[in-house]
């Protein structure tokens, strides 16, 4: 078995570095791989099929997933079974047959030694691959998401799996409403997602670090998450919020009466920037959903809610100061410098409303406003000393003045002496 | 003064270089007292505020480091930090705008008093090259601190130089040093500035005074006309250098009252990706051919207009400097002033277009 692992190898290796050498060019291509050459002159070469694809790029060409053999150009011969041609493959094998190359190890690690090979597998606890197993040849394979012809790296923005194109990926069949109605799954995910802060992020300010669909479901072993893991999905990024949450009494209590810990006040799909506004007992305060005038938990979320609008309060007046000392050209590094502390600790103090604790918020903020009073009272010297500088007027006054009136005084002399 | 041109100093300098002229003009040259006497005193104050330029630009540049990520956190510096840095920033900028005021008010002086007349064409030609390149001056010098309001407008400014026909994109290629205002527009700018502009700047100043020396104050056709011994003249030293140098320290003094009340903000760092601020206008000594340039339709005949308004002042500056040498044949034009009144309307329009811009 191993030897025939190994036999594998050599074989895939020695056909992969002599194509690489003779396919750098698709056009170098086009002459020595007879089933491009036949498929480009015949004009049916398969749709979208991209010339610089990966695994053009690598030396990989149509016999590598297909079978035939490239080296004839007689049809019979190249595309006969004997030669293993297998045509179009059944929806079904394909993970079997990008498994080939894509799970093993000793040939993907010559490509990158820290490339995953456990795609197809983790493809198979998926319930895209649950579902293709049981015979549903409706659901993704890889072809779906990775394209068949035009396959190209996760970082090629022109890429399907590249960050921002992930959600238009997952969209064309998620976003099929006949399609998903087959497995009772609403088809407004897109639609919600792409107006959520997450979404806005990464489809309108193209910023690839936002989290799209594969970043809380996963990617191959793409799964709805259960209630226990929502927490721990929002955590891979929100680290904080998570720990504390799980740390204090309302992941208890939510636990009990089976609330979806983040989901229940952020969404899911349709996250929206969080603000202050959404705690307290305001109208789109999300505590009003569960709690109720002057109960414990109210007056909990109030007592929070006035921490924070204290804290922004003051520091935005530090702000406005700021941008004066700016705009009038006086020292503002020092106060710069104690604002962003400051900044800090009110990004803090609300991640810190998942304790769901008035006294550590207020812990938190306290810190926070002492910068932000330092900062002001900085400001305001600044300023006093912009306008402090209106004293040197006088000085200048009584030197000029006295200098003035000595020049004076010798004009008239001169004009006197003369008559 | 009699003293010093005993002195052995002088003395020991007359016989090896001949010092006669300096005499002369220490000893003989005479001012004329008249109605118009106080105009006399403008060139001499523009002169002295040129100066102040000089020295707090070279106190500046002691700082000053041009460059996309250093120039505003250069000038924040010497706001900031730099032992009365603001001081020099304040009365740089301000001694700069009353330069181009009193160039102003010294230019229309000899308009309309008609001092360019003969002998004085030259004098006026590099008076009126001057004041262009004091203009030059300011513009080149407002984006140094690379402060939004300084980005934009330069951004504006340099769009308009683009409306010149022919050449005017190859010019604007050359100002902004690329398509757009960048880095290499702030190093141009200040190549410009720092030594480019003064070094043309002294040389026709150098001219311009020497001529002033060499021909005299210029004396108005009824001083000319009175019997001389009507005339009333003052000796230039010291009587009108005192005078002189008592108007300089009443300048100076209110150049430290705008430098101390009124002190110009650093503004914030030019950002090419943020939008334009409000309110981006031009210095006031640009703002009527900024004004007259946005009023224009889209085209005039078949010119566009901007390039209209630009091909307008530049035919306008050019006849304005070669004055002296327009001579009006009819007698009936000469009665009616035709040169007073188009002076009247050329102050008035500047004027008029000023305020209009401000108040738009």
């Amino acid at each position: 078995m191993k030897q025939k692992k190994i036999f594998q190898f050599i074989i895939a290796a020695c056909f992969i570095i002599f194509n690489t050498s003779a396919a750098q060019n698709f056009d170098d291509l086009k002459e020595d791989d007879n089933c491009v050459s036949c498929h480009s002159d015949m004009e049916i070469m398969p749709e979208g099929f991209l010339p610089d694809n990966i695994h053009m790029q690598k030396g990989l060409s149509c016999s590598g997933c297909h079978g035939g053999d490239p080296a004839t150009d007689d049809m019979e011969i190249s595309m006969s079974e004997d030669n293993g041609f297998i045509g179009v493959p059944d929806r079904a094998d394909i993970p079997g047959m990008c498994g080939k190359c894509h799970s093993n190890i000793e040939f993907m690690r010559t490509f990158r030694p820290q490339i995953q090979t456990d795609q197809v597998s983790q493809y198979f606890t998926s319930m895209h691959g649950i579902k293709l197993k049981e015979g549903d040849e409706n659901v993704a394979e890889c072809a779906s998401c990775h394209t068949a012809h035009s396959i190209l790296p996760a970082k090629d923005p022109r890429s399907t799996i590249y960050p921002v194109n992930i959600p238009e990926t997952c969209n064309k069949c998620h976003g099929d409403q006949e399609l998903m109605s087959n497995y009772n799954i609403e088809a407004t995910q897109y639609k919600e997602y792409s107006k959520s802060v997450h979404g806005i992020a990464l489809l309108e300010n193209k910023d690839a670090g936002a989290p799209a669909c594969n970043d809380c479901h996963g990617n191959h072993g793409a799964m709805p998450p259960e209630i226990t893991s929502i927490s721990h999905v929002c955590g891979t990024c929100h680290v904080n919020n998570m720990n504390l949450f799980e740390s204090s009494d309302m992941a208890k209590g939510f636990s009990q009466l089976d609330y979806h810990a983040c989901e229940q006040c952020h969404g899911y799909h349709n996250i929206q920037e969080p603000g202050d506004f959404m705690i307290g007992d305001n109208e789109e305060s999300v505590c009003t959903d569960c709690h109720f005038e002057d109960d414990e938990g109210m007056q909990v979320a109030v007592s929070i809610k006035n921490i924070l609008t204290d804290f922004v309060s003051v520091y935005d007046t530090a702000e406005a100061k700021l941008h004066t000392v700016q705009v009038k050209g006086m020292n503002d590094l020092e106060i710069e410098y104690l604002l962003k502390e400051a900044r800090q600790k009110l990004i803090e103090s609300r991640t810190a409303i998942h304790s769901f604790d008035p006294a550590k918020v207020k812990e938190i903020s306290k810190a926070g406003v002492e910068l932000t009073q330092k900062a002001i009272k900085d400001a305001d010297s600044e300023m006093d000393e912009y306008y402090t500088r209106r004293e040197g007027f006088i000085f200048a006054s009584v030197a000029l003045l006295v200098f003035g009136i000595a020049i004076f005084l010798r004009i008239r002399l001169i004009s006197k002496d003369k008559g | 003064m009699n003293s010093f041109l005993d002195s052995k100093t002088f003395n020991w300098l007359d016989s090896r270089y001949n010092l006669d002229p300096i005499k002369k003009l220490i000893l003989h040259k005479k001012v004329p007292v008249h109605k118009h006497t106080i105009w006399y005193y403008m060139g001499g104050v523009t002169l002295f505020l040129f100066m102040i330029q000089v020295f707090t630009g070279i106190l500046l540049l002691m700082y000053y480091q041009p460059g996309e990520s250093s120039a505003f956190e250069s000038v924040r510096l010497i706001v900031t930090k730099v032992k009365f840095g603001w001081l020099i920033r304040n009365l740089h900028s301000w001694s700069a705008n009353l330069m181009i005021f009193f160039a102003f008010v010294h230019m229309f002086s000899v308009f309309f008093t008609k001092a360019y007349e003969k002998p004085r064409e030259l004098t006026w030609v590099s008076g009126f090259l001057l004041l262009v390149l004091g203009m030059a001056f300011g513009f080149s010098g407002y984006l140094l601190p690379w402060n939004e309001l300084a980005f934009f407008a330069t951004k504006v400014g340099t769009d308009i130089v683009g409306a010149v026909p022919f050449v005017g994109e190859e010019l604007k290629l050359v100002l902004r040093g690329g398509q757009d205002v960048t880095g290499a527009t702030l190093s141009r700018f200040f190549g410009i500035h720092a030594a480019i502009l003064p070094a043309i700047f002294t040389l026709i100043l150098i001219f311009h005074l020497l001529m002033v020396q060499r021909q005299g104050m210029s004396e108005p056709e009824f001083f000319k006309k009175l019997p001389e011994n009507k005339k009333k003249y003052i000796s230039f030293l010291p009587d009108f250098a005192l005078r002189d140098f008592l108007l300089w320290l009443i300048v100076f003094y209110f150049l430290i009252f705008l430098a101390l009340f009124f002190q110009w903000d650093l503004g914030l760092k030019a950002d090419a990706l943020a939008p334009a601020p409000q309110g981006i206008k031009p210095e006031w000594y640009f703002m009527f051919m900024f004004q007259s340039l946005k009023l224009l339709p889209p085209h005039i005949w078949f010119i566009e207009g901007e390039t209209f308004g630009v091909l307008f002042f530049t035919f306008a500056g050019l006849v304005w400097m070669l004055v002296p040498f327009i001579k009006l044949k009819s007698e009936k034009f000469q009665k009616r002033n035709v040169i007073i009144i188009t002076g009247i309307v050329v102050v008035a329009f500047i004027v008029g277009m000023t305020i209009y811009g401000y108040l738009e």
